[in-house]
């Protein structure tokens, strides 16, 4: 408890306070802004962070990515321009229900779930961080391949109207995910000599053409009638929060958990988190019809596990220096830098600093509340902008957000190209979700396959020899079974959903 | 989205960070270089060593020269988009950058044309051996026991990662296999993302050794995860004594190591070069390079532009040498 009430006095300093208060707003902004992320948020505070003292150093840090996680959800629900890639799962659910005039019901469960959500994560970081971290370093090539095979899964479930056009999505996104590099041999693949093309498709500027630039495409040739930007005031965004709360609250423990497990997990972060909440979601609904109407329950699973990997994310890191995310691998640098090498150790020779750290993502998750309010407030100014102009305001962003993830006109193109195709395939119903996913698990899918054949000297029984692997192989493999079994089996002479529950 | 007033925009391109070295013109007659911000571009992702010595230095480098440094990431393609980027742009002292051993690698591949004769040298500052990492519970307590094992046992059977198909780490184990007269690929190598995934793929049980910089298997190894059994390197490694080195374990001379230094693109002016590599001198001797980079367990060397051009073609040398053997050269 001592190390408790040194921690408490290191944070309660007036100057920590505000360096925590600065970076939350930061964060929020950051979040809020397309093409800036999360991870950037970090990155951009890392040499600032040179010259202050631990505490502080990670205040700031904490603060501005759990901000940054939820304020992805702002423009994600006002514009269908995810803020950041953890948001991407539901943009289209949130989009859904603002066109619905439900913005302000979206973004008060965005807020609160969030906030809560994180608080869970933090929960657990702080009770079960060794235990924790002892279950994921097992995870070796073989786990994650099945893993990424799971999460694929998802697609189906999110398309479930025409599954052949969501699986056509998922594979147009693992294609084009094959461009650059190719992860295992460092051999180029389709770059026609070209030396941009060698980093592959970004998959931010990637994600922002075909979710927002698609929308103002098709904003724009629709521009002359009535827009679908609703005339909506955000009133009391916390009115009606309860009733979703008793009515989904084990969405909400649920999410938190996978949100949680995922984190833990090192490479995998909140954006696979919230995709893969999301699609249990839907898959256990006793509503799955609703989805993709504008319907809450699977914001609810979504919103709360993104925040709360965010916290997980921090178990591997602090334990065995292995990153959860992007954010924890810049993490761990600074870590080293103030001198809290993480390991075990680190737990026993400056419990201060970990509490304090514990105590910061408590106090920024509280502080998510009224600073989110207020920029949900802000942000509300937007709906009132006539769609003529903000049209083109919304494009610059898109451009902005674009260039800033690659440092240079390549982004910028690949935003344009993916935008084009996105509106393109919207307009014949292929949803763009799955490609997205495609792009974001594409990479995992084949690295740890090609290594794990590596290490199995070829044979695919590999896949099944530890049991971790083996219970993962086998779940994922009667899956898919069960979903070819249905899709084939005539039921009254349509081809019947893919999600319908049972097995 | 939140606020979409002039001031937060203006606050985004300066997050962006690119937007401040690129917007401005240089400003003529106002003296001395360097008279604007100058861009500093890293070729590996935010958050990794390479991006923490690029941001050390250009944080120090900013204090001397009284001018921004902005440090900018152009990652992706193994390091060929940010070396392309750095080579490619104008030698007016306004795009600096900082170059990996993967320079002198790259173009053996076939990935680039680009090699370390690109760019106009301004220092050396950092080098990093490879160590030699087996898992906590391995039967091999020493460098010796690993290498009878390894040999004694068929081809392909150990495996071992550390980084991606004919990275770094990848030619140190062909060239100790070498040094031990054992062919390239008498152990399989499992590509990896860097060193993180390899030691924790080593920790799950999923391969033999790793053969990455012990500051990179550092936390595994203080976790008591995974010992680190000899070290590639002429000497010892002064944050870590009781590693012994390959010479003193088995008697093998073979050493290498991963390198980073900084660089203009060709044709920068002298005095421009001259001033830089002046700076970066007296950063090089400053208490806070030695204290970050003693902090991460980095190792510094330094030499100056001279100094840094013939490592650097030795370096080209020899990898080329190793990736020959290993297969990994094109033609």
């Amino acid at each position: 408890m001592d190390a408790l009430l040194l921690a408490a006095n290191l944070i309660f300093q007036p100057h920590v306070l505000l360096v925590i208060v600065a970076a939350s707003a930061f964060g929020m902004f950051v979040g809020a802004m397309p093409g800036l992320t999360a991870t950037m948020a970090t990155a951009l505070l890392v040499p600032i962070t040179f010259f202050m003292d631990p505490v502080p150093a990670l205040g700031a840090i904490v603060a501005a990515t759990t901000m940054a996680i939820f304020a992805g959800d702002i423009p994600a629900a006002m514009l269908r321009i995810p803020g950041t890639p953890a948001s991407a799962a539901y943009t289209d659910e949130s989009y859904a229900m603002s066109k619905k005039g439900e913005l302000d019901l979206n973004m008060g469960v965005n807020l609160v779930f969030s906030v809560m959500g994180g608080l869970i994560g933090v929960a657990i970081l702080i009770l079960a961080a060794p235990a924790l971290a002892e279950a994921a370093i097992n995870f070796s090539s073989f786990e994650y391949f099945w893993l990424a095979l799971l999460g694929l899964t998802c697609a189906v479930f999110m398309s479930s109207e025409q599954p052949l056009k969501g699986i056509t999505s998922l594979l147009f996104g693992l294609a084009i995910n094959t461009i650059g590099i190719d992860p295992t041999a460092g051999f180029p693949r389709f770059t026609f000599g070209s030396v941009e093309l060698l980093q592959g498709i970004s998959f931010i500027p990637a994600m922002i053409g075909m979710f927002a630039l698609s929308e103002l495409l098709r904003g724009a040739v629709t521009v002359d009638h009535q827009g679908a930007v609703v005339a909506q005031k955000i009133g009391n965004i916390f009115v009606g929060i309860w009733a979703v709360f008793k009515r989904y609250w084990f969405n909400f423990l649920r999410g938190s958990t996978i949100g949680v497990a995922i984190g833990a997990l090192p490479g995998a972060g909140a954006d696979i988190a919230a995709w893969i909440s999301f699609a249990v979601s839907k898959r256990f609904s006793k509503t799955p019809e609703k989805f993709g109407t504008g319907h809450v329950e699977g914001i609810v699973d979504a919103t709360s596990a993104n925040n709360s990997a965010l916290g997980a994310a921090w178990i591997p890191a602090l334990v065995f220096g292995i990153p959860g995310d992007s954010i924890t691998a810049i993490v761990i640098g600074v870590l080293y830098m103030k001198g809290m090498n993480p390991g075990p150790t680190v737990f026993l020779q400056n419990p201060q600093f970990i509490y304090a750290v514990f105590l910061i993502f408590i106090l920024a998750n509280l502080l998510m509340l009224p600073l989110g309010w207020a920029a949900i407030k802000a942000s509300k100014q937007i709906l009132r902008v006539p769609r003529n102009v903000l049209l083109p305001i919304i494009l610059m962003f898109c451009v902005v957000g674009a260039y800033a993830m690659t440092n240079s006109p390549y982004g910028i193109i690949i935003m344009l190209v993916l935008g084009m195709i996105g509106w393109l395939m919207e307009e014949h119903g292929f949803p763009i979700a799955p490609a997205i996913l495609g792009l974001v698990l594409g990479e995992m899918l084949e690295q740890n396959f090609m290594t794990s054949m590596i290490k199995a000297d070829g044979s695919l029984m590999g896949f099944f020899e530890r049991p971790i692997a083996a219970t993962l192989g086998v779940v994922t493999v009667l899956i898919w079974g069960a979903m070819v079994w249905r899709s084939f089996k005539p039921k009254s002479g349509i081809i019947p959903g893919l999600d319908s529950p049972g097995t | 989205m939140t606020k979409l007033t002039r001031r937060s925009f203006v606050a985004s391109t300066a997050a962006a960070g690119a937007g401040l070295g690129l917007g401005l013109k240089p400003s003529f007659g106002q003296g001395a270089y360097p008279s604007r911000p100058i861009q500093m571009i890293c070729p590996w992702g935010a958050g990794g060593g390479t991006d923490a010595t690029a941001r050390i230095v250009a944080a120090l480098l900013e204090k001397d020269l009284g001018q921004p440094i902005n440090v900018v990431n152009r990652t992706g393609g193994s390091g060929v988009v940010g070396h392309s980027a750095i080579a490619t742009a104008q030698p007016d002292g306004y795009t600096l950058g900082i170059i990996t051993v993967e320079i002198a690698m790259m173009h053996w591949q076939g990935l680039t044309a680009l090699t370390p004769k690109d760019y106009t040298p301004l220092a050396l500052m950092n080098e990093d051996p490879p160590g030699i990492q087996v898992k906590a519970d391995s039967p091999y307590k020493t460098v010796k026991d690993l290498a009878d094992a390894i040999k004694a046992a068929p081809a392909g059977k150990f495996k071992a990662s550390g980084t991606g198909q004919g990275g770094i780490w990848h030619l140190a184990l062909v060239g100790w296999l070498q040094a031990m007269k054992l062919p390239a690929n008498h152990v399989a190598w499992v590509p990896s993302n860097g060193a993180a995934p390899a030691m924790q793929d080593l920790a799950a049980g999923g391969i033999d050794f790793t053969t990455c910089s012990v500051p990179e298997a550092r936390a595994m190894i203080e976790a008591g995860k995974a010992r680190s059994v000899a070290l590639m390197a002429p000497e010892r490694a002064a944050a870590f004594k009781d590693i012994p080195t390959l010479k003193e374990a088995m008697g093998i001379d073979f050493t290498t190591g991963a390198w980073r230094g900084f660089v203009g693109p060709k044709g920068l002016p002298p005095e421009m070069a001259t001033k830089l590599t002046a700076a970066l001198k007296k950063i090089y001797d400053s208490k806070e390079y030695k204290d970050f980079m003693g902090s991460r367990g980095f190792g510094t060397v330094w030499a100056d532009a001279a100094g840094f051009a013939a490592f650097a073609s030795k370096s080209d040398a020899q990898m080329g040498t190793a990736m020959k053997a290993a297969g990994l050269a094109k033609g």
